[in-house]
């Protein structure tokens, strides 16, 4: 009794604190970097290697990447910890990718002492300002004793309600300092509502129109994984027969395979559902914002049909579409309440209509991306031969660009949470640490990243992460020699003036070598098929190069400023 | 079509809030056209009076992303008729154009407005109202020259009788997580 009474009082460093709120937040591995700034907590890191593993990347931007990873492949909290100045800049980037991708973060920055704050001090930087527009929440430490009160908060807030980045930044003389250690986890904050009450009058309504749709179709997002709904998403379409198409974010939610799974939607997603889209009479979005990119010209949007919307946030409620019946609230509550009213229902005419547009697609497109049997090879075929060997069964990692476009539009899922990529701020360079964090967050699955020639480079240095860790991440670079997105657009809206999209690419087997990992490289469609099958079986890390046409374009496409019923196929 | 309107904010006590709620609107191009903060009657809660002009479908947008944010109780917005408003302004000019002539007391009384401060070289005016009052006040005084002259956000109370307390209580109960 007295030794309880004794450990209560006795004091801790602030740096310690840091690093037994993480442990009681169950934090198992962090991604960061160290500096001057953060020394204390790394200090302290020191003494707890046993129980948190912390990962040192290469640059502190692979560090949050690699958070981002690891949160969407596990769906918990990603943690990423980096010094002052340069250090939580660098964080920046991926700040603004979770916050735009609703992803669960605590980044955890060093500071300059509370003293010397405002005065220029040496990597002084006002990273709470700077990441205010971009974060769900932050704040400021200058107390050892705040600093477990702040950190409860922070992990409740980038947890709860839509999931979001928060940053605390911490003084040095915080960590320095001394604190009584008790930690309380935050599970209520007065002014913060993250799960609005679902209100059982919207359902029925919801439920009304559904049950009368002749053509309902279902747009749903990440809302459904954030949500863990996917049993209650397909229940829902289940019973009521409902064709579901998916933004980039919601993929893997429901499985490739699925009958009511008719594609992706918006720029470059598949031809059926973004034609039907302004043929529906009811459209029911499901844990998505109705971004630009899915939605084409909002004026010629799907203003034939009736919109339900079940979304957790309500500022995303006609926000950019105009809703007949909003239900605000999780949609795992939303959607059982909802099925429970729906009518056995199988829609099975219009459902043909997706088969035949499917079919036009399928001529059209889809044959010469996956199997074209000559010519240059296609980012389609490779993709098409990694479906052979993983069934459906890994992550795949995307960077962004064309090979982004292509490998979501053509892998195939057979579980939830095994597509990541970078949708709502489209970053280059998230793949390959992406990845490393998604191997850390689901240690039993596979992960694949697919990665651009141009993509890859930008955090090429994360090789060093695998390396040191002997992390398992196949890495596949689609190099077409080009910024290929960038240079479709050049071709076809700016005159083929490729101005600065050509790359002369350095030999990325011998990078690869230099991090002693293996590689092979692949310029003939004849060696393909084992090429690849050779990298998934492999045990370790493993690089493969794919020549693929330079000048190949991704289609469908939906040009910016047009309707999603305009989608070109050529 | 653009009209006034006075968004309420309710917010907690942070370092670094009134940032946060002022991104909101430069982010979306808003000019703020005055905005006033203090404690509310609830310790604790401040409250920010904020007047814009834009159309209410963009005010409706700015007033959930203002929602949005975790250390904001609460944010309202109103036509000027839902509101009692007012704003202060002082108006510094030289004391000997005020003794010369008289007029000046005229001016003062006509207006409701009262002196703060009479020194050998400059006198203080205190006038509160609507702007548009205020400004009358300044258009007539500029003759005399003015030699400063500062306006104050308005602060504005609402006419409805929903009170504060309560609706922390409700609150209470809503922000439960589960």
């Amino acid at each position: 009794m007295e030794e309880l009474l004794l450990e209560k009082v006795s004091t801790i460093t602030g740096a310690e604190a840091v690093v037994k709120c993480l442990l009681a937040e169950n934090v198992e591995v962090m991604f960061g970097y160290p500096g001057g700034a953060i020394m204390p907590v790394y200090d302290a890191l020191y003494d707890y290697q046993e129980e948190l593993k912390h990962i040192l990347t290469r640059h502190e931007q692979g560090a949050i990447h690699a958070a981002q990873g690891y949160a969407r492949s596990s769906g918990r909290v990603g943690v990423c910890i980096a010094t002052s100045g340069p250090g939580a800049t660098n964080l920046i980037t991926g700040i603004a990718d979770a916050q735009i991708d609703s992803t669960p973060l605590v980044c955890i920055t060093g500071q300059v002492h509370a003293h010397l704050l405002g005065t220029d001090a040496f990597q002084e930087t006002d990273v709470v300002g700077i990441s205010m527009p971009v974060t769900k929440w932050n704040c400021q430490v200058t107390k050892a004793e705040d600093i477990p009160t702040v950190l409860a908060k922070a992990f409740y807030i980038a947890r709860s309600g839509r999931p979001g980045p928060v940053l605390v930044d911490i003084t040095k003389d915080a960590q320095f300092g001394h604190v009584e250690f008790e930690y309380e986890k935050c599970n209520q904050i007065r002014s913060y509502v993250p799960k609005p009450k679902v209100d059982y009058l919207c359902v029925k309504a919801a439920a009304e129109l559904i049950n009368e749709a002749k053509k309902p179709l279902v747009v749903f997002g990440q809302g459904v994984i954030l949500a863990e709904a996917e049993k209650e998403f397909k229940a829902f379409i289940e019973k009521a027969g409902l064709p579901a198409a998916w933004t980039i974010m919601g993929l893997s939610a429901l499985p490739s395979n699925h009958e009511l799974n008719v594609g992706m939607l918006g720029m470059h997603g598949n031809y059926a559902p973004n034609k039907l889209t302004n043929e529906c009479d009811v459209l029911i979005a499901v844990g998505m914002r109705f971004d630009d990119r899915v939605t084409g010209n909002l004026e010629q949007y799907a203003k034939q049909a009736k919109v339900i919307h079940l979304e957790i946030d309500p500022a995303e409620v006609d926000k950019n579409v105009k809703t007949t019946v909003a239900v605000v609230g999780d949609c795992k509550a939303s959607l059982k309440q909802l099925t429970a009213l729906l009518k056995d229902q199988k829609h099975t005419h219009w459902l043909t209509n997706f088969k035949e547009l499917k079919a036009i697609e399928n001529e059209k497109v889809i044959q010469n991306e996956t199997n074209p049997l000559v010519g240059d090879m296609t980012m389609g075929e490779v993709i098409a031969q990694i479906n052979k060997v993983t069934k459906g069964e890994a992550v795949v990692v995307t960077d962004v660009g064309q090979h982004q476009m292509v490998a979501c539009r053509y892998a195939e899922f057979n579980q939830t949470k095994s597509s990541i990529t970078s949708g709502g701020l489209g970053t280059m360079g998230f793949c390959l640490p992406a990845a490393i964090g998604a191997k850390f967050g689901a240690p039993q699955r596979q992960v694949i990243a697919v990665i651009g020639d141009g993509g890859f480079q930008m955090t090429i240095q994360e090789l060093g992460t695998i390396f040191q860790t002997q992390i398992e991440v196949k890495v596949l670079i689609l190099n077409n020699q080009f910024l290929g997105m960038v240079r479709q657009w050049q071709e076809l809206f700016f005159d083929k003036r490729y101005s600065s999209t050509e790359m002369v690419n350095p030999d990325f087997q011998m990078i690869a070598k230099g991090y002693g990992m293996a590689a092979n490289k692949v310029e003939k469609r004849s060696s393909l098929e084992a090429a690849v099958k050779e990298m998934l079986t492999y045990e370790g890390s493993y690089l493969l190069e794919v020549m693929v046409g330079k000048e190949n374009n991704v289609f469908p496409m939906i040009e910016t400023g047009a309707s999603v019923s305009d989608i070109r196929l050529e | 079509m653009k009209t006034q309107f006075t968004i309420s904010v309710l917010t907690e006590n942070h370092i670094g809030l009134l940032n946060r709620v002022s991104i909101i609107f430069t982010r979306r191009r808003i000019n703020i056209e005055s905005i006033a903060v203090s404690e509310s009657e609830v310790k604790g809660i401040h409250r920010y009076t904020i007047v814009i002009t834009e159309e209410e479908e963009l005010v409706k947008k700015v007033i959930k992303q203002l929602e949005k944010q975790i250390d904001v109780v609460g944010a309202f917005y109103y036509n000027n008729d839902e509101l009692v408003y007012q704003e202060i302004a002082l108006y510094k000019i030289p004391t000997n154009v005020l003794v010369a002539g008289g007029k000046a007391e005229q001016i003062v009384r006509h207006h409701n407005a009262r002196f703060l401060a009479v020194e050998p070289e400059f006198s203080i005016i205190e006038k509160t109202g609507h702007k548009e009052e205020t400004q009358v006040l300044f258009n007539e005084l500029e003759p005399y020259g003015i030699l400063e002259f500062v306006r104050s956000g308005r602060v504005a109370i609402t006419k409805p009788m929903k009170q504060l307390k309560e609706y922390l209580k409700e609150l209470e109960i809503t922000s439960l997580n589960n």
